[in-house]
């Protein structure tokens, strides 16, 4: 297995990771001004980015791997912060693969096995399809604002985009990260930049938004680079290429049967 | 001279039996433990080179840079090339490939379902090849305790504390989920056609072996491999020579493109901290055999004390006829000399016996193997080495050499006047 590091990431940027089974973030096109708001209160905007309702997305990951790179082309429908179902496209040799999350449960059905394989112990903490996250980084639900305390650290311009830069500080024992610091859209509270530190202090992962897109009447980070800075390569890159909100579902798809189908 | 001593000690066989089976039982310990604890030296070498390192291993430079982690996705590509360019240079080596992996291993319960799950180190190599001695090297036939070997495609073995752990039986069938050599998902359901018990915790609690076929069509890893492993043919592990391979091989590739798929060549003991243990091994052979050594100087000198003590009054008599001391002193140190040249002969010659022997037969301690806790090999081989021809004649000559030069200095501190009245009683 390649080493992967078991992290997590929020919902609302494993949002932008697009294979991702959790809800992706957006938010209304007229954000708040936050130049009065408390860390904490940012913070809690943030998490409110995380918008329910069903959606049903294409997206490519590319892994610049120490080989070249790989690019995975996949669907995904979401509904809700529990439900989603993957299914992979493209290359020939992941096509037909698929995922399905229910909850803090995930499972995953290969076509070359024709089997339904729990994703869990160990295995959560492996890389997925060999980029920058692993299925643990898709799996995490809580929102930053229930395990981390926030405070200022500063301000810098992204993509044009003044951002406030907020350091998180975990305040409960089983945080991923223990130290986070995130460059906040300061009119669309969208993540533009993150670090995740480990308790040593030690940098583990970086996010950097390289697109911001309005669909839909929301703001979307549409591209993004996720790096895991313990391990060679130059990182995963996610794509969104079409988004569809409130899509009806079809029926019966959060279901282990509809993995075989 | 030497004729007339010769004779004498032919003819006095009680002045000279006792002294040359001390030298020639002496002088064959000390030969024996230098090719015994050659013998341990390279079955450490042996065991190591047959199980994870071979003599010589080529490996891409990013590979090499981290083998602990298992990076796959730094394997070498265009296998079947470099195996020919390989047995072209170096005719007297045997190449194979070998695929290390880490991965899962999930057993499906009877809807399909995942039952339970373990973590794997799988080895792939070439174990269906009819005539590989991979089959040897990996120790499988004599590791094998339930079920058998793997006799086609899709069949693995697994390591005991696993398969108990997985609830898992020969017979029984499991899904290894892995990783590509690019990075991608890799599953395959393979039938489990043994348990393997290496007595190694860690590989017991996580060993899987495959077939190399099978190990590239699941990784992804079609004419690749992680490494390829090298072993002399023309005889054993010889430090220098496996050195001036790799520096051969190095050299080469050295002048072609670098990068991290470049493949490099590295020795046993550039390999899992092997050198430090070699060396670590070699300090300890050392002092042992240096201990021993002395122990059978001291002793063997004070055979030469005892016999010129014995020959006190003989040498009194000499004296008195008027033999100079010198003389005397000198027949003695020669007789010294060819008791222990004759001794350490028969030593080494009994010793170098004896230890070809059981460098062809060795000693069967599989009896003793049963119920151990490490992996050891069932038969242990002695060595021998040209240090062990000559050995020997550090205990056997020149300790009793030098027991019977300091013991003959008596001999000059006997006053001639004094030598009737001593003889006389």
């Amino acid at each position: 297995m390649k080493r992967a590091h078991p992290r997590k990431i929020p919902p609302a940027v494993a949002g932008i990771i697009l294979i991702v089974l959790s809800a992706p973030f957006s938010v209304p096109a007229a954000g708040a001004e936050q130049a009065d708001l408390t860390p904490e209160a940012v913070l809690r905007n943030v998490d409110e980015n995380a918008v329910p309702g069903s959606k049903i997305m294409v997206s490519a990951m590319t892994i610049h791997g120490r080989r070249g790179d790989r690019t995975i082309k996949s669907r995904s429908w979401i509904e809700g912060e529990d439900k989603a179902f993957t299914e992979y496209l493209e290359p020939p040799r992941e096509k037909g693969i698929k995922m399905l999350k229910l909850g803090d449960q995930l499972w995953t059905y290969t076509p070359a096995t024709d089997r339904i394989i729990g994703i869990s112990g160990n295995l959560l903490r492996q890389a997925v399809m060999g980029s920058d996250l692993s299925y643990e980084d898709m799996m995490e639900n809580r929102k930053w604002s229930e395990i981390y305390e926030a405070a200022d650290d500063g301000g810098e311009t992204i993509l044009d985009r003044p951002c406030r830069i907020l350091k998180l500080t975990a305040r409960v024992a089983d945080a991923a990260y223990h130290v986070r610091r995130v460059w906040v859209d300061r009119e669309r509270f969208l993540v533009m930049r993150e670090e995740r530190y480990g308790k040593s202090g030690r940098l583990l992962k970086t996010l950097e938004v390289g697109d911001v897109r309005r669909i839909g009447g929301r703001w979307i980070q549409t591209r993004a680079l996720v790096r895991d800075v313990l391990k060679e390569g130059n990182g995963t890159e996610f794509v969104i290429e079409s988004i569809d909100f409130d899509a009806p579902m079809p029926e019966a798809l959060f279901s282990k049967a509809s993995l075989r189908k | 001279m030497i004729r007339f001593l010769f004779k004498g000690l032919l003819r006095d066989r009680s002045r000279t039996l006792l002294p040359f089976l001390t030298v020639a039982i002496g002088v064959l310990l000390t030969v024996f433990l230098e090719c015994y604890i050659t013998g341990a030296e390279h079955q450490i070498i042996d065991f190591n080179a047959d199980l994870l390192t071979g003599q010589v291993k080529v490996m891409t430079k990013g590979y090499a840079a981290e083998p602990d982690s298992l990076p796959n996705d730094l394997s070498l590509d265009g296998v079947g090339t470099l195996l020919s360019e390989l047995g072209t240079d170096f005719p007297n080596m045997a190449w194979t490939p070998r695929i290390r992996f880490g991965g899962l291993l999930d057993v499906p319960d009877e809807a399909g379902e995942t039952k339970a799950q373990g973590t794997v180190l799988g080895t792939a190599a070439d174990i269906l090849m009819p005539g590989s001695a991979e089959i040897r090297r990996l120790g499988l036939e004599n590791t094998v305790v339930r079920g058998r070997l793997p006799e086609k495609r899709g069949e693995i073995l697994i390591g005991e504390i696993l398969a108990d752990r997985l609830k898992l039986q020969p017979g029984g069938t499991a899904t290894l989920i892995g990783s590509t050599m690019n990075g991608a998902m890799a599953t395959a359901n393979y039938t489990v056609s043994g348990i393997v018990r290496y007595g190694v915790r860690a590989l017991d609690r996580t060993g899987l072996v495959m077939d190399l076929a099978d190990a590239q069509a699941v990784l992804d890893m079609e004419d690749a491999a992680g490494e390829i492993l090298g072993w002399r043919t023309n005889g054993p592990y010889e430090r220098k020579l496996i050195e001036a391979v790799a520096a051969r091989f190095n050299g080469r590739t050295e002048a072609g493109s670098g990068g991290d798929l470049a493949p490099v060549m590295k020795t046993l003991r550039d390999q899992s901290d092997l050198a430090a243990l070699l060396d670590q091994f070699s300090t300890v052979r050392g002092a042992i055999l240096t201990i021993f050594i002395l122990a059978m100087s001291l002793v063997l000198w004070n055979a030469g004390l005892l016999g010129s003590l014995r020959r006190y009054g003989e040498i009194g008599v000499r004296l008195a006829m008027g033999e100079p001391k010198g003389g005397v002193y000198r027949a003695m140190l020669g007789e010294a000399v060819m008791v222990g040249v004759l001794g350490t002969v028969a030593g080494t010659a009994l010793g170098l016996a004896l230890s070809y022997y059981l460098q062809a037969h060795g000693i069967n301690i599989s009896g003793l193997m049963k119920n151990a806790a490490v992996m050891l090999p069932s038969h242990l081989y002695t060595r021998v080495t040209p240090v062990a021809y000559v050995i020997g004649f550090i205990p056997g000559l020149l300790s009793t050499l030098i027991g019977t030069a300091i013991a003959g200095r008596g001999i000059y501190k006997r006053s001639t006047a004094s030598l009737f009245k001593e003889l006389e009683t």
